[in-house]
């Protein structure tokens, strides 16, 4: 016991007096990569931090030189709320995202399953397939989409929007869902399956509990580009369907400036991304890039 | 046992067919029936201004196109962009993923907030950016000049499209560094102590072993942001409306331009051909690639 003690001491305690010099050289550079690592993330993040601070500020606050004291006020914040129509864009933008993934889930829960289990010689084509749809620019197809649209009578309305979305994402849900599901060992699989239970009730008991939290976050990424999703939005939707991307681009008008209520909507409209973001964003770069990068 | 096996395979055939419709299904319809209606609507005389001109118009609205500066001047302003945005996001974030991979304070947060524009829609990133940024009277750029100064600069009249892509390249470099510090954490560190261990300095490090390493997701996210970046659309719509003059036009905003504002359908499918075989180009390499993960 003695022993043990006596070691310890006795090799911490040049260290902490600081008399090896590699010590010291290590520590000076870890100050320094942590003023340079700060420095940069504060940077990056300042555009973010100032719009939350402005939402904050009056109207007049928030045109006068830039400065971080005043009085911090909710005004914008109850303003913007008390105008009907911010709410309706923002369930607009609820509705749609969430509609859409949940969507794209239902279809693409058996896809995956069937190319994660029961793989065929053309399970390989049809993935690669899945995802040379995503290189179709939208731009592209924004004439037929639009003059289909209008034909159907699915423009602004968030049927439309929903269906586009669910489109959208789905080669990325199937190949996220397949990443997944191909990293449960089969025995496992094996193990659960009752006896005659359907493809569906396997799937529905036994696969779905199992990977619920790659499921979830599939599902949040699904979310989080939807939500922010705006090339559609802004042409496919008018009034009725607009969603929080459409009701924010409705500020870029030059007619008055009116940076606290921009300000505060936009912090409304990107806070619940913002933090399902950091929440996935290991699962985010493989469902971005198919797998390519783990 | 033979059998139960092969009739195994074909129950799981007729299985894999209908679990898979769907998605298949739907992903077809949604491919080929724009494509489709694209093409042929690019060999059409159509404007829904003047609904009694229709029928074949051959190689017209091609025609038209290629003989109309807005066209050459679209390219061109797509291609800077694209290649500005690249440049800075991959350099910049080969350099931030080195520096967030370094142990140090709070290393975590740090990495948050320097990922966080990613998540931010791209209306807001580009109102914040057009107002609280670069206003040149009220903007935060503007100030930070005067204090030190400089004349202040009225961003989007005299540097319309370098300000689009500042914008852009705020919003992906935290893509590209979320990517690289992804394949980062996959990095031999006994290799990086060995080369430590023969003397091998952190530059040579760097270029000899992490570079090499990155190799592949530094492709991947070239390849990925061209994709996103050929079309770059909000960013534009919300700040310059593709002015002043043609200055921020991309090709994108060119066929919007033409579809939505000017009503003609022939033209803008034609543009809408020509920027779907620019993206097949970038995207052939993608899906080789990703097919070659595939197989490994």
């Amino acid at each position: 016991m003695t022993t043990t003690a006596g070691t310890t001491t006795a090799t911490a305690a040049p260290a902490a007096a600081g008399i090896s010099p590699a010590a010291r050289a290590q520590r000076r550079r870890k100050v320094a990569m942590a003023i340079l690592g700060w420095g940069v993330a504060l940077i990056i993040f300042f555009p973010i931090f100032w719009m939350i601070l402005t939402g904050f500020k009056t109207e007049a606050d928030a045109i006068a030189d830039p400065s971080l004291i005043f009085s911090p006020t909710l005004e914008s914040y109850t303003e913007v709320q008390s105008r009907a129509d911010y709410s309706k864009f923002a369930w607009n933008s609820v509705v749609v995202s969430f509609g859409s993934t949940l969507l794209a889930l239902l279809i693409a829960i058996p896809s995956a399953y069937s190319m994660a289990f029961l793989p065929t010689r053309r399970t390989r084509g049809t993935l690669l397939w899945m995802l040379s749809t995503k290189m179709l620019p939208s731009v592209g197809v924004l004439v037929p989409i639009y003059l289909l649209f209008r034909d159907f009578g699915l423009l602004d309305t968030r049927t439309g929007l929903t269906i586009v979305y669910t489109l959208m994402n789905l080669p990325i849900v199937v190949w996220m869902l397949y990443t997944f599901f191909k990293d449960l060992p089969r025995d496992i699989l094996e193990a659960g399956r009752m006896d005659g239970a359907g493809t569906l009730q396997e799937i529905w008991y036994l696969l779905l509990p199992l990977t619920l939290p790659g499921i979830a976050s599939t599902g949040l990424l699904s979310v989080i580009l939807s939500w922010n999703e705006a090339f559609w939005s802004l042409n496919l939707t008018t009034s009725q369907a607009a969603p929080l991307t459409a009701y924010i681009a409705s500020f870029s008008s030059p007619e008055g400036l009116f940076w606290a209520k921009l300000s505060a909507a936009s912090t409304m409209a990107i806070a619940p991304i913002l933090i399902f973001g950091w929440l996935t964003q290991k699962q985010m770069v493989r469902g971005l890039t198919f797998g390519a990068v783990k | 046992m033979n059998r139960t096996r092969a009739s195994g395979r074909t129950v799981g055939g007729l299985r894999t067919l209908s679990l898979q419709a769907p998605a298949v299904t739907l992903l077809l319809l949604w491919m080929i029936v724009p494509l489709a209606m694209t093409i042929w609507f690019s060999f059409q005389r159509y404007n829904l201004l003047m609904p009694g001109m229709t029928g074949f118009a051959g190689l017209e609205n091609y025609e038209y196109l290629v003989t109309d500066p807005a066209l050459w001047s679209a390219m061109g302003t797509t291609l800077l962009l694209v290649g500005w945005v690249l440049a800075i996001t991959v350099v910049g974030g080969t350099l931030l993923a080195v520096l967030f991979q370094q142990e140090f304070m709070g290393r975590g947060i740090a990495r948050v907030l320097a990922i966080s524009p990613f998540f931010v829609m791209p209306t807001v990133s580009a109102l914040v950016w057009k107002n609280m940024m670069m206003h040149p009277a009220n903007g935060v750029l503007a100030w930070l000049a005067e204090s030190l100064g400089l004349p202040a600069v009225d961003w989007f009249s005299s540097l319309p499209l370098t300000s689009i892509i500042i914008i852009v390249a705020w919003q992906w470099l935290p893509f590209a560094l979320l990517i690289l510090l992804t394949a980062m954490q996959s990095l031999d560190e006994d290799q990086v102590e060995a080369a430590r261990m023969d003397g091998a300095g952190a530059i040579a490090i760097f270029f000899y072993i992490t570079l090499p390493h990155l190799k592949r997701a530094i492709s991947v996210v070239v390849m990925i942001e061209m994709i996103f970046l050929l079309t770059i659309f909000a960013e534009i719509f919300v700040t310059t409306s593709g002015g002043p003059g043609l200055a921020t036009t991309n090709l994108a905003y060119l066929i919007y331009i033409r579809a939505l504002l000017d009503f003609d359908v022939g033209t803008a499918s034609a543009g809408g051909v020509i920027a779907i075989i620019l993206a097949n180009i970038v995207a052939i390499f993608l899906v080789r690639m990703v097919a070659k993960n595939l197989d490994s």
